[in-house]
């Protein structure tokens, strides 16, 4: 039962770092559109599925509480002012998407809403991965630290790390999703971007493996753990590829893989803590019967319809965006 | 225990009252609508009216906006679980953590399945088949608020769990902790609220079509329709309510004490009508109070000794003055509108309502009343089980966030509370707006780039927008 709510767990983060990945993506590149009829493709790009991407976040804070509370109330609390600026992101770039074509004159507040909060939800994420990754202060199971626990030179490093990598993505989405002049655009800024990322991925490679020694012993004990960052390598030659010959289809895939592969390392590098080292998914679960409640309405039901949903959707919205006068 | 700082505790209790204020706000409307759209449809399918599919159109577009705004403020609340009730959520999370999980991954599965067709499918299925749609959305609203009266009402009466060593709750009866005796009172309580409040808002709105003598008709299907339904179930939640104090008489006599501002404990007790209790004193000012009533009230018996607040320890008692007035303000909005809708209902048959002009007025300023009364209900059910979060298991000192500053919370409150005005303030007027209108037919929308997931997308441009010179932001 605790397997089961890792895997699930993982599985919702996952989804959601590629799924709202991108679409915050968008947001950050919106500011740079030229015009308004660009800016609107940007959105229409997104419009169907932002929102079903959103929803895995809460499904991944839901799975957190119900399964996993010690370590929710750890992590809510260790992160209590970037967390309220991400709700806060959250909320002002939910209610942009819509309010802006309602807006009379106020259409520029919910544009800033919108991409101030996009970059705020991102960095906030980055922050949060490499302050976990560093090793949140606990004792007696309570977090141990103070406001700005959080903020070290690292974990600021992956906040703009984290930003750099979801604009890569939303850069290709849109790419993929679009025709000229966007695409152009995308194909404009994605050099600078692959660079910038490649060169932060080796960059906080090597500085996590300074700073937490016991993992180099993982990846010796565990070679195969090795595949992971090669994975990661050889989508970023195919992604480099993609970008030379033009190949519009083939760039969020190979983006994905790209994040595909960093999560794994993470995971690999760190399982079966959840905190790293100080707490694992069993020292994290509810007792046997909150899980088992749980399974039994949330994991056997409503999971696979939540999965079943979000593949119809993208299946009903697959296919570049056509204009239409307004 | 805590070393917690008081200010902030008292910052994070007032955080909590304001989202949760602001959230249920929308909830307790769209409870309600969801059910008043299935009633429409059900109408339309049976009687073949086109009134009925006027009528549903137009409340589903004010429905898209208000269960919009009720998802953004609900992801706030689950959030909070954890920022600021650090200890609650540790402690209780075994108990907690799988009641709102079922509570998001319900409103996720409704929302998933059955809202893109609400929103997007009139056109598209066949009428039956929407009809079940409205039905299941309702379904889902109602297993929603479910959940959440569930996971309070056993932390207003625990039960099922053992307490480890260490202090965490462990549950080892899962249908105790569900079919709480709290339970089977509140949460009808709370769903009669809800459709009391929508009866109102339905109702108030007919009322102003008629005195500005636009969309005459609809609005006098609105208020005939608002004012009966609230006829019936006004004086039901009255009953339930009454239950529901049975319940707090017997299982939280402090808070019952509070309740009825009765310092000493008395035997045969008085009703208080109203006084100003003085917390200092340890008395009330200004009392006004009928004897054996309260034996009546509490005991059903001419004899019955009640207890008074002053029988309990001083760390022990829930504040007074919040759960004596806002009770009073609860029970007062209650008796308002069982009047109106009463006297409304009796002149709906016959031609009475149009000349009635006063009290159309009266009916059209009656909408808050619904949403008084669910706010006071929850100030005096959630200040009244002060100074606990978990009734008699673990104090509201000991369930926050021990580290936190004042100026953390300081900040964080701000933070929120501007962009909650800002939304809500934007939200209200939109919806002002599309209530403004009326049961206006609005241009197709298109399918095109929407998502039938995303409910404010619903009524497509502003009908304030087309007209700039009108509206003026
Ligand atoms: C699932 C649980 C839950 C639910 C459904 C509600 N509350 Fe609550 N409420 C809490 C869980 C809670 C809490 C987390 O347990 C708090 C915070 C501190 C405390 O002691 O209780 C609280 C405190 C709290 C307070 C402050 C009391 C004080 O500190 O003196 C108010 C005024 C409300 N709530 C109002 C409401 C309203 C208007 C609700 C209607 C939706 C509501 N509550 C539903
Ligand atoms: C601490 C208490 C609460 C928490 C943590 C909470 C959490 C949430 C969340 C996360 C959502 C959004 C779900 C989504 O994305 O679809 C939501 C919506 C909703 N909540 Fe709450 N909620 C609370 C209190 C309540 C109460 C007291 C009620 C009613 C009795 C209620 C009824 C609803 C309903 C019906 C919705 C669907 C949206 C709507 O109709 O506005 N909630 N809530
Ligand atoms: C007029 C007679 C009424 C009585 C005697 C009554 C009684 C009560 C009592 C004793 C509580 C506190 C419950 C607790 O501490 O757990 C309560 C709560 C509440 N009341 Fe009422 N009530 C009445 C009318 C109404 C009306 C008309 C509404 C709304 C339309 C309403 C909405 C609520 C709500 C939303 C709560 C909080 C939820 C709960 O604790 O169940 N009440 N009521």
């Amino acid at each position: 039962m605790v397997e089961f709510w890792a895997a699930v767990l993982a599985l919702a983060i996952l989804l959601y770092i590629l799924l709202d990945g991108f679409d915050l993506g968008v947001g950050m590149l919106f500011p740079f559109a030229r015009s308004e009829a660009e800016r609107r493709r940007m959105l229409a790009s997104i419009a169907p599925v932002w929102d079903g991407n959103e929803t895995w976040l809460v499904v991944a804070a839901a799975t957190l509480f119900g399964a996993f509370p010690a370590v929710f109330s750890i992590v809510l609390s260790a992160f209590y002012l970037p967390l309220f600026i991400l709700l806060a992101g959250l909320i002002l770039r939910g209610v942009a998407f819509e309010f802006r074509y309602k807006a009379t004159t106020s259409r520029p507040l919910w544009d800033a809403g919108f991409v101030a909060g996009s970059y705020a939800v991102a960095f906030v994420q980055g922050t949060a991965v490499g302050a976990i990754v560093q090793g949140i202060p606990i004792a007696h199971g309570m977090f141990a630290g103070s406001a700005f626990s959080w903020a070290s030179p690292f974990s600021l490093f992956c906040g703009l790390g984290l930003c750099i990598g979801y604009a890569l993505m939303g850069a290709c989405w849109m790419a993929g999703k679009s025709d000229a002049p966007l695409r152009d655009f995308c194909f404009r800024v994605l050099p600078g971007l692959v660079i910038a990322l490649g060169v932060f991925l080796v960059a906080v490679f090597i500085w996590s493996l300074l700073l937490r020694l016991p993992v180099l012993h993982r990846w010796i004990e565990r070679p195969v753990l090795l595949l992971c960052p090669l994975l990661g390598a050889v989508a970023f030659l195919g992604l480099i590829v993609a970008i030379r010959r033009g190949r519009d289809r083939f760039l969020f895939a190979a983006a994905a893989v790209i994040f595909v592969a960093a999560f794994a390392t993470l995971a690999g590098s760190f399982l079966p803590y959840m905190l790293p080292f100080s707490m694992t998914i069993w020292q994290a679960a509810s007792p046997s019967s909150s899980l088992t409640f749980l399974f039994w309405g949330a994991g056997v039901f409503v999971l696979p319809l939540t999965l079943a949903y979000t593949l119809i959707v993208y299946f009903v919205f697959r296919g570049r965006i056509v204009e239409h006068e307004d | 225990m805590t070393t917690m700082d008081m200010t902030a505790l008292l910052l994070s209790r007032i955080q909590f009252a304001f989202t949760i204020s602001f959230h249920i706000i929308f909830p307790a409307f769209t409870i309600g609508l969801a059910a008043w759209l299935t009633f429409l449809e059900a109408c339309h399918l049976l009687t073949g009216e086109h009134i009925y599919r006027r009528l549903s159109d137009f409340w589903l577009k004010i429905f898209a906006v208000a269960f919009g705004l009720g998802v953004v403020s609900g992801i706030v609340m689950a959030f909070q679980f954890g920022t600021n009730w650090s200890e609650l959520s540790r402690r209780t999370g075994p108990i907690q953590g799988p009641l709102l999980g079922y509570e998001s991954f319900t409103a996720f599965a409704l929302e998933a399945a059955f809202f893109g067709v609400l929103m997007f499918g009139r056109d598209r299925v066949p009428r039956w088949a929407y009809l079940v749609a409205c039905l299941m959305v309702a379904l889902g609203t109602s297993l929603s608020a479910f959940w959440i009266m569930v996971n309070n009402s056993w932390m207003q009466y625990p039960t099922g769990f053992s307490l480890t060593p260490d202090g965490i709750f462990v549950p080892v009866d899962w249908s105790a902790i569900i079919f709480n005796q709290a339970v089977w009172t509140r949460f009808p309580h709370m769903i009669l609220a809800a459709y009391v409040t929508s009866a109102f808002c339905v109702a108030a709105t007919g009322a102003w079509y008629m005195l500005r003598g636009k969309a005459v008709q609809e609005g006098r299907a609105m208020v005939a329709m608002g004012l009966r339904l609230a006829a019936i179930l006004v004086p039901v939640q009255i009953g339930v309510g009454h239950l529901v104090g049975d319940f707090v008489h017997d299982r939280q006599p402090a808070k019952f004490a509070a309740i009825e501002g009765r310092w000493n404990d008395q035997q045969p007790a008085s009703e208080i009508l109203f006084a100003v209790p003085d917390p200092a004193a340890e008395r009330n000012r200004l009392e006004v109070a009928v004897p054996y009533l309260g034996s009546i009230i509490g005991s059903l018996s001419l004899t019955s000794n009640e207890v008074g607040i002053r029988s309990f320890p001083p760390q022990d008692r829930p504040p007074i003055a919040v759960p004596f007035f806002a009770f009073r303000a609860m029970v007062g909005c209650g008796l308002l509108m069982l009047a109106i809708a009463w006297f409304g209902a009796w002149l709906s048959f016959g031609d009475r309502l149009p000349k009635a002009r006063l009290f159309l007025a009266a009916t059209a300023l009656s909408f808050p009343l619904g949403f008084v009364a669910t706010l006071t209900g929850w100030f005096t059910a959630e200040v009244g089980r002060q100074p606990w979060t978990v009734y008699g298991q673990l104090r509201t000192a000991d369930a926050a966030t021990p580290f936190l500053s004042t100026h953390e919370v300081a900040a964080t409150f701000v933070l929120i509370a501007s962009i909650y005005m800002l939304i809500f303030g934007f939200g209200v007027l939109y919806i002002y707006r599309l209530l403004r209108a009326g049961p206006v037919p609005t241009p197709a929308i298109s399918l095109h780039g929407t998502n039938p997931s995303r409910p404010l997308s619903l009524p497509g441009a502003s009908p304030g927008a087309s007209r700039p010179a009108e509206i003026g932001e």
